[in-house]
């Protein structure tokens, strides 16, 4: 079974902390040490972000974590070379998340077979919608049984949330707030509001929220009514502060 | 109809709408709404009338006959030079602020390379008391001082865009994330064919009033509404669009795109997208693309701003890839010698985008008895300190 199916199912109270980080960031060889230190740590999935030149949904932190992962030589034949072998000590669903571009250069097929063979359990795409998934990519993703993570955002019509709902087989990734990725403005009662109204809906996959959420504050508000939630630029400027070496301190202080 | 857009907004393998769910909503609501509301009678009424008495059109469509006798075939100029604030860019922002309104948005946001497109937009803003801002890369800021002061001027805020190589591209960014931000009030006027579909037929739409006038003006002074070759420069493509729309699926009419081939083709630094491009995505719309074998979007390079952009609109990368459209690329030096040379012949200033498509008579022969339209994209105030730059003058 798909590591993320399995993840969501195994504990239905439990609620699920999920970290964004770049690959390659902030040293080119840090992404497994990373993952090793994340799974340790006690996280229960990941997702590595995939570095692109423009990265139009993210906000700064994320943007420089890419450029400099691209500076220092980072790509996604690399990102594969880097996770030969991942499997053997990391056992957590990992993700990748990345712009499409980079994915159709790399070519759709063959990514999605070395994302099989490294073991990866889901993609995140933020600018492959529905739509066009669903007109040209569904099967090759399929095929290798990738799940596909779709997003939804405090704008996003109940009905297309039907409809996304219908289409995913993994979580739905619930975008805190209208807002690039970094936002630090901590929740109000628009997305307390929000959380409360999509959860209401009886939708059949999980929502694990993500943006925004950076301290045991703003992760216990979004996940009173969900699944879990996703740290991404906290996670990332912290990296910057502190390099690799005190993860599960980071950590310790969220859940 | 194949060389227009279909309904799922692809021109042939190009377009699409490769969009972040957060610009679902904004894209989704002008996707459904744009063709209805362009057709209302009273949205055609205001255009038009704003079209004539703002913008000055019908622009004249001018038979330059000295320019004509040195390559021995008929050139017409369509002299969207003098359209208000000096280029064509203005057919797309008047459309697009009357679109904004009737979608019951109080706030425009747009992107700028050489400045044109940022003040046709800070223009009509002004014209319509709607609040304006406009992300320009820091660098293009630099160089394009002049066009600055205007949108200030025109009381538009001018925002420097820090990020990647701080330049066109990078301006177009910090945009979308600008919208991604405001999902509610904001109407983002993309500059160009570029950008998820609806916007690059929406533009074109708008400016398609350029061919529909050359059809009108061809028709009274050659007798007919065609003429054998339609010029013009490409960065996104939208003069392009507006001089081939109305030809595109007349066979009969040959198209000419002129790229921007900066220092040269190989040399790389050059925006000669169709000769340097693949398949990819920029700015959610699947096109030719400059970019490294990565996948990493790369920066291009042209003397003329305007030009200067890594990508091209859908509807060209289809022209490039059916062999309708015959594509051709210039230097920087090229371009200069004929932006002075068009100043000498014929009394007019060119843009250096413009240059380029007056520089291909160089090489690319015509009978003698060809109907040539190069589309006079806009004037070249703004490319003063260039030319004197470049000429020593
Ligand atoms: C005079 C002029 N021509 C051409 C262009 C290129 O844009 P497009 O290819 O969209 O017409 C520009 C862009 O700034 C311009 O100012």
């Amino acid at each position: 079974m798909n590591r993320i199916k399995q993840k969501l199912q195994e504990d239905p109270s439990k609620k699920l902390l999920s970290i964004y980080f770049t690959a390659g960031y902030p040293e080119p060889e840090d992404t497994v040490t990373i993952l090793q230190e994340l799974q340790e740590s006690g996280v229960d999935m990941v997702e590595i972000g995939l570095p692109f030149s423009d990265p139009l949904a993210d906000g700064p932190v994320i943007q420089r974590s890419s450029e400099a992962a691209l500076k220092s030589g980072m790509t996604t034949k690399k990102l594969f070379q880097q996770l030969e072998g991942i499997r053997k000590s990391v056992d957590i669903p990992l993700l990748i998340m990345g712009y499409f571009n980079p994915i159709l250069q790399f070519g759709v097929e063959r990514f999605c077979r070395q994302c099989r063979e490294s073991g990866i359990d889901g993609l995140i795409i933020p600018d492959l919608p529905l739509e066009e998934y669903e007109l040209q990519y569904k099967e090759i993703f399929q095929k290798y049984d990738l799940l596909m993570i779709f997003l939804i955002t405090p704008q996003t019509s109940e009905e297309r949330i039907k409809e996304i709902d219908s289409a995913s087989e993994g979580f739905i990734y619930m975008v805190s707030s209208a807002s690039v990725t970094g936002g630090t403005g901590g929740f109000g009662d628009e997305q307390k509001d929000y959380f409360t109204r999509v959860s209401k809906m009886g939708l059949k996959s999980p929502l694990i929220v993500g943006f925004g959420i950076k301290d045991n504050k703003t992760f216990e508000q979004a996940t009173a009514q969900t699944k879990g939630a996703i740290i991404g630029s906290a996670f990332i400027k912290h990296l910057t502060e502190n390099g690799t070496g005190k993860i599960p301190q980071f950590l310790k202080n969220i859940r | 109809m194949i060389y227009q857009v279909n309904e799922k907004g692809y021109y042939g393998d190009f377009g699409g709408a490769f969009i972040p769910e957060m610009l679902y909503p904004n894209v989704e609501e002008l996707r459904s709404r744009y063709l209805q509301i362009m057709q209302e009678e009273d949205f055609q009424k205001e255009f038009r009338q704003l079209l004539k008495d703002y913008v000055g059109r019908p622009t004249p469509l001018y038979y330059a006959e000295r320019f004509s006798k040195k390559y021995g075939t008929k050139v017409y100029l369509k002299r969207e030079d003098l359209c208000h604030t000096g280029a064509h860019k203005v057919n797309n922002t008047i459309g697009q602020i009357l679109m904004a309104k009737r979608l019951g948005k109080s706030r425009i946001i747009a992107e700028t390379g050489a400045g044109q497109h940022g003040v046709a937009t800070a223009t009509v803003c002004a014209l319509m008391g709607i609040e304006c801002v406009v992300y320009m890369g820091e660098i293009d800021i630099k160089r394009q001082a002049p066009n600055v002061a205007r949108m200030k001027m025109l009381g538009a805020t001018v925002v420097p865009a820090t990020s990647g190589s701080r330049t066109l591209k990078d301006a177009t960014n910090e945009a979308i994330r600008d919208w991604i931000n405001n999902p509610m009030n904001t109407h983002y006027i993309i500059g160009s064919v570029v950008g998820p579909h609806p916007y690059p037929d929406m533009v074109a739409r708008f400016q398609s009033v350029v061919s529909e006038e050359v059809q009108k003006q061809l028709q009274e002074k050659e007798g007919r509404e065609n003429p054998d070759y339609v010029v013009a420069c490409v960065g996104g493509g939208s003069n392009a669009a507006g001089l081939y729309y109305h030809y595109l699926d007349k066979e009969e009419v040959g198209i000419i795109a002129v790229e921007a081939a900066g220092e040269g083709v190989l040399t790389g630094k050059s925006a000669a997208t169709s000769a340097l491009g693949r398949e990819g995505i920029i700015h959610g719309s699947k096109t030719l693309l400059m970019q490294t074998e990565d996948g990493q979007i790369t920066e291009p390079y042209s003397i003329s701003a305007g030009l200067d952009y890594p990508g091209v609109g859908p509807m060209h990368a289809n022209l490039f890839r059916t062999g309708r459209g015959e594509f051709i690329s210039v230097t920087d030096e090229d371009a200069m010698a004929a932006g002075l040379q068009l100043c000498k012949l014929e009394g007019i200033i060119p843009a250096i985008e413009t240059a380029h498509a007056l520089a291909i008579f160089e090489t690319r022969k015509f009978e003698k008895d060809d109907v040539v339209v190069v589309n006079l994209s806009g004037r070249g105030d703004k490319d003063l300190n260039t030319y004197i730059e470049h000429f020593n003058l």
